[in-house]
């Protein structure tokens, strides 16, 4: 553990002063020194109007990652309990997967309008499949004994499905929330950047177009503090929850 | 397995019937989007003429440049990163949270750095491939079993022939994976970063024609763009596919 804790510390530095290398190289017009930086995000977060569009982000990013999720279980269950449609579905599932999705943002606008309803949509859009790809991936791992223990005791499907495939499959089906996690939050952020008035891609957008190098500083930093320590917090779940059981 | 491809290919074409009907009875109207039998003819009338070809040649050859370099680069970092078992397993929840972030926020800066032009676009797409190479180089080193390392040692192999003869062939569908993400996510890159700011290029055409309301060409590059990545994709699963069967029955 603190083994850990030193490398981790390393790495930081590690990075800090690449920044800083980065920073004297480039120069003052599209960069900012990590000092500068961190006293930007400190004058950001304290500003009036930030908590409002934090607010509007975190709403959308929860809405679209509980969508993502309650979907793309639904689907990995669906096509993990029968052969016929896994075999049909995954490789569907899979180039739906590694489509650049977003050149199909414009559509998503046109369906949903500019607003909430879109930036969630665009979210989901990005959370669902890999969700469903590794709870698909999570059922077929399960032993065929459990399986075959079920059909014993004569469970039906949604018992056997919540008491046993659920259980023995969660693991690896966290494991596909960690990456849905990731992407339903550039998801989220991409459907802000590109047409949206509120929230922290707004802003971020806003920033680029004003080169208020400043904002965009601030504003990536808070995003990729944010993204690493949840990562790591759900690194550590999915860790005990491989070993815990 | 043939009974499933049918399958596949009979939802497919249903879900495209049911746009057409939906499409032509006015259930989703026009200005939302045509019907997929005349965006596939705006697609060959596009095509044909010489409107988008520049762009087109122009995306194409960006999405070459930072693939290759990504898988390179990539490569090489995953090998030089799997030699230490405490900086991989430090590293990992960084290649985790680094899909998270919005690599277009560097944008501005990649632009102060190498200039208004074509350069930026490749840059972006590079650093949204590489980690996903990265990651999936140490992956598969990582799954070269024991006992061939010490087969390797008891030949006396260098570790060139090593490399070639024994680890590439055993870890070759992982390093496939790799090399699929590192296309699709050149192809996000490069688009999306076109999408933001440039003044060339199938993202800067799709855009141009979202805020036009040009229905008849954003749809039919919308639908170039899928069949491309779709069809490169495909194919690299296929290689994928092969790999990972010739290794089983061996």
């Amino acid at each position: 553990m603190t083994k850990d804790l030193r490398n981790h510390v390393l790495v930081l530095v590690v990075l800090l002063v690449l920044w800083q290398a980065v920073y004297l190289f480039v120069g003052d017009l599209a960069l900012r020194s990590p000092l500068d930086t961190a006293r930007a995000a400190f004058g950001l977060v304290r500003s009036e109007g930030f908590g409002a569009h934090l607010r509007e982000t975190a709403t959308a990013f929860a809405t679209a990652l509980a969508i993502a999720i309650v979907l793309g279980v639904a689907i990995g269950f669906a096509l993990g309990m029968n052969r016929l449609a896994g075999e049909v579905g995954e490789p569907l599932l899979v180039s739906f997967y590694s489509l650049p999705k977003i050149t199909v943002y414009p559509i998503v606008l046109l369906i949903f309008g500019i607003g909430m309803p879109s930036k969630v949509a665009f979210g989901a859009i990005h959370g669902i499949m890999p969700i469903a790809i590794f709870t698909l991936g999570a059922l077929r791992n399960v032993p065929p004994v459990l399986i075959r223990t079920a059909r014993v005791l004569r469970l039906g499907a949604w018992q056997s499905a919540w008491s046993v495939l659920f259980p023995a499959a969660r693991p690896e089906i966290f494991t596909g929330l960690r990456l849905g996690f990731s992407l339903t939050l550039i998801g989220t952020l991409l459907g802000e950047m590109f047409a949206s008035q509120r929230g922290l891609g707004f802003l971020l957008m806003q920033a680029i177009g004003l080169h208020d190098t400043d904002l965009i500083m601030a504003l990536t930093s808070l995003i990729v503090l944010f993204a690493v320590l949840a990562s790591m917090m759900l690194l550590a779940c999915d860790r005990a929850l491989r070993h815990g059981s | 397995m043939r009974h499933a491809a049918i399958l596949r290919l009979a939802i497919i074409a249903a879900i495209v019937a049911l746009l057409e009907l939906l499409s032509r009875s006015g259930v989703i109207s026009r200005f939302v989007a045509p019907p997929p039998s005349e965006i596939a003819v705006d697609l060959v009338r596009l095509l044909t003429s010489d409107r988008v070809q520049a762009a087109i040649a122009q995306t194409l050859s960006k999405i070459t440049i930072a693939c290759g370099a990504a898988i390179v680069v990539g490569t090489a970092l995953g090998v030089l990163i799997h030699r230490s078992r405490a900086l991989a397993q430090t590293l990992s929840p960084y290649f985790g949270a680094y899909y998270a972030v919005p690599i277009y926020a560097f944008y501005p800066l990649m632009i102060a750095i190498f200039g208004i032009g074509e350069a930026p676009q490749i840059v972006i797409g590079f650093m949204l491939a590489i980690v996903a190479v990265i990651v999936n180089t140490i992956n598969a080193l990582d799954r070269i079993p024991r006992v061939l390392r010490k087969t390797v040692a008891i030949y006396g192999m260098g570790s060139i022939e090593a490399s070639w003869n024994v680890y590439l062939p055993y870890a070759g569908p992982y390093l496939a994976t790799g090399i699929k993400l590192a296309v699709a996510y050149s192809f996000i890159g490069v688009i999306g970063a076109e999408f933001i700011m440039s003044r060339i290029g199938i993202g800067h055409e799709i855009v141009f024609a979202y805020n036009n309301f040009d229905n008849e060409v954003m749809y039919p590059l919308i639908l170039f763009v899928l069949l491309v990545a779709g069809t490169i994709n495909g194919l690299f699963s296929a290689w994928e596919k092969r790999l990972l069967g010739r290794r089983s029955r061996s």
